[in-house]
């Protein structure tokens, strides 16, 4: 026994610890809307058990511990000893929020208990030993002559339009801010030439010094729940552990200051826990049907290498037979194979509960959350990245989109407003929308921060859905006034930027007084895509169809030359430059002459493009290949594919084409 | 680390090749395979040495060539062409030579420091010299072939770079 090396099961013991606080975090927050089955409660008692379990044995000491008193805790619950009220289950939800940080920590390698873990077991603890939580240890929260702040950005910080800078200019205006030290982290990649300029491994310690109360500084952090590792605490307090240099925090000074820091720093590590994709679980059936599959092509297999063995013509027909069979078959094994990477989209949605729970308190409004099509199944990457954009549609939809309850009354409407998150196929597209009943898209508004901030003419005549648009330019913030919650310029570009960049498109349709509906569309998986097989000189290019527009052969008369070098030509009623992908991409012996190529219309974002090729070979699947795998990003290229003669073949990546083009006419 | 039929634990097997009349090894716990010119499909915007990249059982693998990492001249590309496919953390790329020779036993303690050769042969991809049977054998870093030149400059400062922690 004792040979036996545990880490090989840490992975898994992770993931099912992750699983069971997910479940405890449903269940809570079905007893938290007034459910009273007590299999909930079985529930979170055999999560909480099955944690602590698994903790022991893989000597995770500090979880094992915290885990125990909170498990105490439920079995008094459980036997009925103590009642469940809502101050029980905040503790509760803030403790799985702390475990699910310590199992952050412990899987990265660091200690899983802090100030925070520690403190909040003590306050546990006390409630089980039946004295009063410690309500105010330290109640001389009165506003301290400043804070410590300790901010970490997680690598993934830049891309979802926060930026750190904001967070210094805010906290300036607050008080005097000091930096005492920046740090980079440890998810740095050691290597310089890995290191992604688009994310931030950058962390500090800061002091603000002045009168500041807590909230103002919570306020500040607000948007970059999830993208960073914070802890803050009182400057007073502070200042006597200060000595100790150990860069753990010092969170939990006052465990219970007005806003309980423990919960604050938990939930900003819950985010984190979804980024790194170890492993999918496949359903058993799946499974078999990939044997089935597998047992069919085995059988095609023996039978064409039998046709092969002692072939006369006679057997052409056979073989036509068996080849068509094979066909078949690989692509039904395709097809099985894409479903083992496509999981429910229920995983995504389990996060809102939470939210909007939260978002409800803070905010003071009521919602009731609605969900539609969970099982609906999406590709694994794609799942993992849709997250944030709907995190942050549902935050705008409850923050902008729903009033308040007494405004809902005057409007004649039900007090608690209704949020709609819905999941379903369309095609090779999954649709995701998210709609409320609240007041609706202000035209007026938009319109007019729209001239304010230069983005259109006070005169340009728009129709409802232009200026609906306008919320997803860059630089608009939608708040007519900022609420500590949005409206601080991390706008809607960025959802439809990270939209964009998994291949679907975001768009938005509201209903003055009645509501809002943002409809996300997806490709299914982004692993096949359908393209059109373009030649430029002895090189093959894939150019994927759903950017397609039109190809056409122009006569050499209708390109017109530009005063910068450019070359225009006519498509019905707009003048669109012209790519020559030779050019772009630097082809020889390539067509040059218009007339003798082929123009390609190409859209992206918004943006129409004609690209010029030498011929156009036809339309193929194309399996999308990484070129950075085993070279680098090459940019107008997406990926790369292997076609049917075993040779590579290069897939454009039209927005990049099109910058590529920009640049080229700069120079 | 590792123990080879042919030699004692202290040396290290090298596979060599030939490349303008020299003579050069490479370590073969890198080699994945050796084959035959086949066509690659050229890269945009790369470097000249940079063929372009081939399809190796589904992966899309990088082929480079060694005389044109090393500012030489190639007349041609044929049947006779040969590659070697090595891997470096879990990249794999090809490097065109002109042929493979042998593979020869090492003991590292023969190993000398790279002299300043001038303009011939460029010695920042090199990780020592040594001499197999009566001739010098340049032994190759294939680690630093992959790396464009700006990276490298870059390379150099980054170890400063972490270490710098900002006092206001």
């Amino acid at each position: 026994m004792a040979t036996v090396d545990l880490s090989q099961f840490h992975q898994t013991f992770f993931e099912e610890s992750h699983e069971g606080l997910d479940a405890m975090e449903a269940a809570l927050l079905a007893l938290d809307s007034g459910s009273t089955d007590h299999e909930l409660v079985h529930t979170i008692f055999r999560a909480a058990h099955s944690i602590k379990g698994g903790a022991a044995t893989f000597g995770f000491a500090d979880m094992a511990a915290f885990t125990h008193v909170a498990e105490s805790l439920l079995e008094e619950v459980r036997s009925e000893r103590r009642a469940v009220d809502a101050g029980l289950i905040d503790l509760l939800l803030r403790s799985l929020d702390c475990l699910r940080g310590m199992l952050d920590r412990t899987s990265r390698g660091q200690p899983a208990a802090d100030a925070g873990s520690e403190a909040l077991r003590a306050e546990l603890a006390q409630l089980v030993a039946g004295a009063p939580a410690p309500a105010a240890v330290q109640a001389s929260a009165a506003p301290a002559t400043g804070w410590a702040i300790r901010f970490v950005a997680l690598p993934h910080l830049l891309q979802t339009g926060n930026d750190p800078l904001r967070v210094f200019n805010e906290l300036q205006t607050l008080g005097r801010l000091e930096v005492l030290r920046a740090f980079v982290t440890e998810s740095a990649p050691a290597d310089f030439a890995a290191l992604d300029p688009g994310q931030c491994h950058l962390g500090w310690e800061l002091r603000l010094h002045g009168a500041v109360a807590r909230a103002d500084l919570d306020a500040v952090f607000d948007w970059l729940d999830g993208d960073c590792e914070l802890a803050i605490a009182p400057l007073a307090a502070a200042a006597t552990e200060a000595v100790v240099a150990t860069p753990v925090p010092v969170a939990a000074a006052t465990p219970a200051a007005e806003t309980p820091a423990p919960a604050r720093e938990a939930t900003v590590a819950s985010g984190a826990g979804h980024t790194d994709g170890g492993s999918i679980r496949v359903g058993i059936d799946k499974v078999d049907a990939l044997i089935d599959m597998m047992g069919e092509l085995v059988i095609t297999q023996s039978m064409l290498s039998d046709i092969g063995e002692h072939f006369d013509l006679s057997q052409l027909e056979r073989l036509r037979e068996g080849l068509a069979q094979l066909e078949r078959n690989t692509r039904e094994l395709q097809d099985s194979v894409m479903r083992i990477r496509m999981l429910p989209i229920g995983s995504v949605f389990n996060r809102f509960p939470r939210l909007v729970r939260d978002l409800e308190r803070k905010l003071g409004k009521q919602v009731r959350l609605e969900l539609h099509g969970e099982h609906t199944e999406l590709d694994k990457t794609v799942l993992e990245k849709i997250g944030d954009p709907m995190v942050h549609l549902v935050r705008n939809a409850i923050d902008h989109g729903l009033e308040m309850p007494e405004q809902r009354r005057a409007a004649g409407k039900s007090e608690t407003g209704t949020l709609t998150l819905d999941a379903h196929h369309e095609g090779s597209n999954i649709i995701v929308r998210i709609s409320d009943d609240g007041a609706g898209l202000s035209h007026e508004r938009i319109r007019a921060k729209a001239v304010e901030r230069g983005l259109v003419s006070a005169t340009q005549p728009l129709s409802d859905d232009e200026v609906a648009e306008l919320i997803f330019q860059p630089g608009f913030s939608t708040a007519a006034q900022a609420t500590d919650l949005s409206g601080r310029g991390v706008g809607m570009d960025v959802v439809r930027r990270n939209v964009r960049d998994l291949g679907g498109s975001v768009g938005v349709k509201s209903v003055a007084g009645q509501g809002s509906v943002f409809t996300i569309a997806l490709p299914l998986t982004l692993a096949i895509i359908d393209g059109l097989v373009t030649t430029v000189g002895a090189e093959r290019y894939i150019v994927p169809l759903i950017s397609i527009v039109e190809s056409l052969r122009l006569p050499a008369d209708a390109v017109r030359r530009t005063a910068g070098g450019g070359e225009v030509f006519r498509f019905r009623d707009e003048y669109l430059p012209v790519i020559r992908l030779h050019h772009a991409f630097g082809c020889a012996d390539a067509v040059t002459a218009i007339e003798r190529g082929i123009v390609v219309v190409v859209e992206d974002g918004g943006q129409r493009v004609g690209l010029l090729v030498d011929e156009l070979v036809g339309q193929q699947q194309a399996v999308i290949k990484s070129l950075e795998k085993h070279y680098q990003q090459v940019q107008g290229v997406s990926g790369a594919t292997i076609v049917s003669d075993g040779s590579v073949a290069l897939i454009v990546d039209v927005g990049g084409v099109v910058r590529l083009g920009r640049r080229g006419k700069a120079a | 680390m590792h123990e080879h039929h042919a030699g004692t634990a202290a040396t290290v097997q090298q596979l060599t090749f030939s490349l303008a009349g020299e003579e050069y090894g490479v370590d073969i716990l890198a080699v994945r395979e050796i084959r035959g010119w086949s066509r690659v499909t050229r890269i945009p915007q790369a470097s000249a040495y940079m063929l372009g990249v081939l399809n190796l059982r589904g992966a899309i693998v990088p082929v480079l060539d060694l005389r044109l990492r090393f500012g030489l001249e190639r007349e041609s590309y044929d049947d006779n062409t040969v590659m070697i496919v090595v891997a470096v953390a879990e990249r794999l790329f090809g490097i065109v030579v002109d042929a493979v020779s042998d593979v020869v036993d090492i003991d590292p303690a023969t190993v000398k420091p790279v002299p300043d050769m001038g303009a011939i042969v460029d010695t920042r991809y090199l990780k020592g010299l040594t001499t197999h049977a009566e001739r010098m054998l340049m032994l190759l870093d294939v680690e630093k072939l992959m790396r464009p030149e700006d990276v490298e400059t870059l390379d150099a400062a980054l170890p400063a770079v972490r270490e710098v922690e900002v006092a206001a």
